[in-house]
């Protein structure tokens, strides 16, 4: 046995320490890997199965890098619109984070108000976003609080279902002990029912943020109005065939994307070490 | 001089909403100072009689009676909080409570010292043992100071060796602290070694097939389980046992 502390008389020693996490090493040297493969079949395919005269369909990476990154007019360009998206995304997906994890907590309070509310979060889910954007330009104009509100509405759906799953995911035994001990209804959402449902909501909020950036671009894409972000410049470089640009675009907002992605991962790691599950 | 029972059921009997039986008639009062074990089939109802002392099941015939003010309630899993450590899991009925936090901490401290776990109060549960986790779920009761301790079959998934330990230790809580206690098991020797009393119930519905007094003084020592006295207190409690599961149909 591995374990260091001492064993009260008579019970098992506790459990020995579980293996850490997979070593670094793999978890960073695999995802390389398969990036490296995926630009050296990129530029195979650019250089190899593109006829020269219309390689602007798809130019290789080492073009992409040229003309989309290390060109300083370009490169802001790109960098000045994506930072309008980001803002107006994490914006929204704050607001979706509060509102969401509100919502669930009311449905799971009383059933009638699961009932009369979660078709419509549905609804929310299942609704053409390229049919609401133009009317939400209409109704609230071009700006910024317009496009929050279409981030919003894309990405609350994953919060609210993923937290009303994680706080009735709650044990009927540890109901029991709260009830037991005459917990009042906050005590029992605040100490029980919050806490247990922190990785399930966590789970919700990576989708949430991929779909709020998402939300974002499609917003300022249809918009064609007010500031301008990324996905004005990515239908802009559509229209002047700048492949190169269009691709650096495309790839800078997957990486947003990522990172936000990773920071969710990131706080979900903790989480679960909280709970003893890592 | 007639002493209040801490427990009564009085022709009490439970069906659910689905209309399953799972308690019929039963008649048991459990007195301060007393042990009772309830054994019985799988789905017999022993349970359910524990849930419905501890409110969280009504009857739906007869009463349940509840004598004593203070109650300790351990269930099948030791059902601790993951994110809380052993200390802050002991201190929850507390919290709940509202005692203020220093108190509360104090209350802790000596439960968790009580069950041998002083070294632990800093961990949390997926840092321990089952048999600890259960210690700390017994601890957690005994910060109520129980005047009627209920136990939900806790010890079911230990192995052998640490069940026999927490027996012992649960019998001294009882010989020091002298609560009426009500302790649901599917071990033969386990329940005569616990017990003032061992009630067997048949099912289903349940019903109280035989009422078993157990004459060994406390404390008892774990030797007694080798003994005649007790070999033939278990063989009297099995056949009661398969008694009431023969009539059980299959």
């Amino acid at each position: 046995m591995t374990a260091v502390l001492e064993a009260p008389a008579g019970t098992e020693a506790p459990q020995a320490k579980r293996p850490r996490r997979r070593p670094a090493p793999l978890r960073v040297l695999a995802p390389v890997a398969v990036f490296v493969l995926v630009i050296a079949a990129w530029a195979a395919s650019s250089h190899l199965l593109v006829p020269e005269a219309s390689r602007f369909l798809l130019p290789p990476p080492e073009a992409v890098v040229a003309e989309g990154l290390l060109d300083p007019v370009a490169r802001t360009e790109i960098l000045t619109a994506l930072w309008n998206t980001v803002q107006v995304a994490l914006c929204g997906l704050a607001i979706a984070i509060v509102l969401g994890v509100l919502v669930a907590v009311v449905m799971s309070q009383a059933r009638w108000a699961e009932f009369s509310l979660y078709p419509y979060a549905v609804v929310l889910q299942t609704i053409p976003i390229l049919a609401v954007v133009p009317l939400f330009g209409f109704w609230f104009g071009y700006e910024f609080g317009s496009r929050v509100i279409v981030c919003v509405m894309v990405s609350l759906f994953p919060v609210v279902t993923n937290t009303l799953f994680g706080l009735k995911s709650v044990a009927p035994a540890e109901h029991d002990l709260f009830t037991l001990h005459g917990a009042t209804r906050l005590q029992r959402l605040w100490k029980l029912q919050l806490p247990a449902a922190l990785p399930a909501m966590i789970s919700g909020f990576k989708i949430s943020g991929g779909q709020a950036i998402i939300g974002s671009i499609v917003a300022d894409f249809f918009f064609r109005q007010g500031v301008p972000g990324i996905g004005r410049m990515i239908d802009v470089y559509r229209q002047r065939l700048a492949t190169e640009e269009l691709l650096t675009a495309l790839l800078l907002s997957s990486l947003v994307g990522l990172c936000l992605f990773w920071a969710f991962d990131l706080l979900a790691g903790r989480v679960d070490r909280l709970h003893g599950k890592r | 001089m007639s002493i209040d029972p801490a427990l009564a059921f009085r022709g009490t009997s439970l069906t659910f909403a689905n209309g399953t039986r799972a308690l019929h008639d039963v008649d048991l009062e459990v007195r301060p100072g007393e042990f009772v074990s309830l054994v019985g089939p799988s789905g017999c109802g022993k349970s359910t009689m524990l849930r419905l002392a501890a409110g969280f099941e009504t009857a739906t015939d007869g009463s349940v009676e509840v004598g004593a003010g203070r109650l300790g309630y351990v269930f099948q899993e030791a059902t601790l909080l993951p994110w809380r450590t052993v200390a802050r899991n002991v201190e929850l009925p507390a919290e709940l409570a509202g005692v203020p936090k220093a108190e509360r901490r104090e209350a802790a401290r000596d439960a968790i010292e009580r069950v041998g776990l002083a070294a632990f109060a800093k961990h949390r549960p997926s840092q321990l043992s089952g048999g600890m986790r259960m210690r700390a779920s017994i601890a957690r009761a005994l910060t109520m100071r129980p005047e009627l301790f209920l136990f939900d079959e806790p010890f079911g998934a230990l192995d052998e060796i640490t069940r026999q330990h927490l027996n012992a230790e649960v019998g001294n809580l009882f010989a020091r602290d002298g609560f009426a206690g009500v302790f649901v098991t599917h071990s033969v020797p386990e329940s005569v070694f616990m017990s003032t009393r061992v009630v067997v119930l048949r099912g289903q519905p349940g019903e109280v097939a035989a009422d078993l007094p157990v004459p060994f003084p406390f404390p008892r020592d774990p030797e007694l389980r080798y003994t005649a006295e007790f070999a033939a207190l278990a063989s009297e409690v099995s056949a009661a046992l398969r008694g009431a599961e023969q009539e059980v149909p299959a």
